[in-house]
């Protein structure tokens, strides 16, 4: 229970650090980099969250399945730009994977 | 009868209930396309859509699943810390390839869909496709991108990057698992991370570390890009 408390009060932080800057970052990820830094200057520690935070993401899909289901509402438009979608995500995920692969080799060679 | 098909409770058990058989499903079978989410959402749809209730009365009742999303993007913050604790290697190196490749990610989806026609809204939805469902989700909220356009559109990924990610890393002479785990965990979230592990330890939990670093990075770019792109038209 206390788990659960830890993490609604840094989502509740997340979202008045949110507010007060704009709202330019979603406030549950403001939350989400909140609690990692207070877990990394330990004024959180991991065994208070441990049980909760397992908990919701072991569980997680399920929380996505709402938003999901709103598909129902947006058919057409989808449909429309069907192949805009599927050519730049297939595009994007390959460029993704070979950067990232890439530059990571490059910089551990250069290191050693 | 019908008008227990319309309640709250019905909606809500039936919800979990066709998630609970759907994660059953894709356990026994093990068949990637069977994913969970996909499953679930392509059944719900049509029930929903069988026993006449309109999606505004699905949303109502299935509001507190819809909010534990959020508490879960905080809960992500728990397990980067256990990530990044437990890594061995270069974290400034993995934290500058992932930069790197949240920026070509973004980049590359909204040129590709821009130039193919794709409106704003689409466009919204498509930027954080590489990242975890939670935060993408969040971040096409956030940006005025069709959330369930995303959540598909993530999961498609995951299961593409996964399928192709260890062919191109081959095609591309990339030897060190570090290189590995990190492609495929940024580029294809926990389904990457899955493929991941199937190639070894460390490259699995390089792959894990990614997940959380690319959700975070794509969760500052998005904003701050679309900001720039706001100016420039």
């Amino acid at each position: 229970m206390a788990g659960i408390l830890i993490l609604l009060f840094f989502y509740l932080a997340g979202n008045a650090l949110a507010v007060l800057i704009g709202n330019f970052i979603p406030g549950s990820v403001l939350g989400m980099l909140l609690l990692f830094v207070a877990l990394v200057l330990k004024i959180v520690k991991p065994v208070q969250v441990r049980g909760a935070a397992i908990f919701l993401l072991d569980n997680m899909m399920l929380f996505f399945i709402p938003v999901g289901v709103g598909l129902i509402t947006s058919y057409a438009l989808i449909g429309k730009y069907i192949a805009a979608i599927v050519v730049a995500s297939a595009i994007s995920t390959i460029l993704v994977i070979a950067v990232v692969g890439w530059l990571t080799q490059k910089l551990e060679k250069r290191q050693s | 009868m019908i008008a227990l098909l319309h309640s709250q409770l019905f909606l809500l058990t039936f919800t979990i209930g066709i998630y609970a058989g759907a994660v059953w499903l894709y356990k026994r079978t093990k068949w990637m396309l069977l994913h969970p989410l996909l499953t679930s959402i392509v059944v719900l749809i049509v029930s929903i859509k069988s026993f006449g209730v309109s999606y505004e009365e699905f949303s109502a009742a299935t509001s507190i699943i819809n909010f534990m999303l959020g508490v879960s993007v905080v809960a992500l913050g728990f397990l980067l810390y256990e990530q990044l604790i437990h890594i061995r290697g270069n974290v400034k190196i993995m934290l500058t390839s992932i930069i790197v490749g949240a920026t070509v990610g973004i980049g590359s989806v909204i040129l590709i869909a821009k130039w193919m026609g794709a409106n704003f809204q689409i466009i919204a939805s498509l930027e954080p496709k590489s990242v975890t469902t939670p935060i993408a989700i969040t971040v096409a909220a956030h940006a005025g991108g069709i959330p369930s356009l995303t959540s598909v559109v993530v999961i498609v990924v995951g299961i593409f990057g996964g399928i192709v990610g260890p062919l191109i890393l081959r095609m591309l002479g990339i030897e060190s698992k570090i290189a590995k785990g990190l492609a495929l965990g940024s580029a294809a979230h926990a389904v990457g991370t899955a493929r991941a592990m199937e190639l070894g330890a460390v490259e699995g939990a390089v792959s894990g570390l990614a997940i959380g670093l690319m959700g975070v990075t794509t969760a500052l770019l998005v904003p701050i890009i679309n900001f720039i792109l706001h100016f420039i038209g």
